[in-house]
């Protein structure tokens, strides 16, 4: 295989892992932060203003991890360092 | 598929090429600026207030009691600075239901530009609110050996608020032009709504992140609102 199709290849699947993988993570996380906020709110309707702000903090924490994942892979799509040498490489 | 603002000319100024970044951002602060110049022309303190200054005063006492809930601190100190964040990337989101607007949030120029404001405002703050000594013994708690990973957390804390902003605003802006690909019509509506929402939530979020992030270095002589006056 010539190095431009493995260079090709090998970021296409490296970029379906990194989004799978990396979503996995903070949905688990996420789902278990919103069942224990909402018990808390039944448990305490009168905090329920104080829960869901704590809410948002925690869910926009826990997602930013997930937003890691997504720009590193639209970073190996759209503007893959190693695919443009290759191409620059290949047109010499 | 993923458009770089920043590489986008729009026109060109003095021999600058003004970005798509640059000119988007302007015609929000344009939109901001000119709204409430018209609306606080006319203020009035009687009884009876006109329609746009209730939806003003509704928006700063808002943004007022929740800065003074999340620090415990005097709002008016964080309220210049953390307002304009929220009024800023509230109202860019919005207008991004606008056809061919480009959100500025959605370039990562925009969004670091702001968390250098947070990064810097933190230091500001922390002396304001504690002195020098009172801010520097922040990085020795609880213990010297903390330093290097309290240094860094200011920083990745801060840059985190720009990616997160970034990675939201771009993902919304990718979803929506694949299904524009798959199915122009109808399909891509849901998703739209899915984006204002996320887009409020992000500026709240970003506001709320930044003024937990100043506030972290309470004061030293702590503040007691009016309102708790009146109560007790």
């Amino acid at each position: 295989m010539d190095p431009i199709t493995l260079i090709g290849a090998m970021s296409v699947l490296a970029a379906g892992l990194c989004i799978s993988i990396g979503g996995v993570g903070p949905a688990l996380g996420e789902g278990n932060t919103a069942a224990n906020a909402l018990r808390a709110m039944a448990q305490q309707p009168d905090e329920a203003s104080t829960i869901t702000r704590t809410l948002f903090v925690a869910m926009a924490m826990i997602e930013s991890t997930a937003i890691y994942a997504f720009v590193v892979t639209v970073l190996i799509l759209y503007f893959n360092p190693f695919w443009n040498y290759a191409v620059e490489m290949a047109s010499k | 598929m993923i458009e770089v603002l920043d590489k986008i000319i729009i026109f060109r100024l003095f021999g600058f090429g003004i970005n798509a970044t640059l000119f988007y951002t302007w015609i929000v602060m344009a939109v901001l600026v000119v709204g409430s110049w018209l609306i606080t022309r006319c203020l009035k303190t009687t009884i009876e207030v006109g329609k746009f200054q209730t939806l003003l005063e509704m928006i700063v006492t808002t943004i007022r009691d929740q800065i003074h809930e999340v620090s415990g601190d005097n709002p008016a100190k964080y309220l210049p600075i953390m307002g304009t964040f929220f009024l800023f990337i509230a109202m860019t989101n919005l207008m991004t239901i606008i056809p061919w607007f480009k959100a500025p949030t959605a370039s990562l120029s925009t969004t670091l530009a702001f968390s250098v404001c947070v990064f810097c405002a933190i230091p500001y703050y922390g002396i304001k609110n504690a002195g020098i000594k009172g801010y520097l013994k922040k990085f020795i708690d609880p213990s010297p050996v903390m330093l290097p990973l309290n240094i860094l957390s200011d920083f990745s804390s801060t840059f985190s608020l720009a990616f997160r902003l970034y990675g939201n605003m771009l993902s919304g802006a990718v979803i929506a032009s694949v299904l524009m690909m798959l199915a122009p019509f109808l399909i891509p509506l849901p998703m739209q709504i899915l984006g204002l929402v996320t887009g409020m939530i992000q500026a709240y979020i970003f506001a709320l992140l930044a003024i937990v992030y100043v506030s972290s270095v309470a004061p030293t002589v702590p503040y007691v609102s009016q309102n708790d006056t009146k109560g007790n």
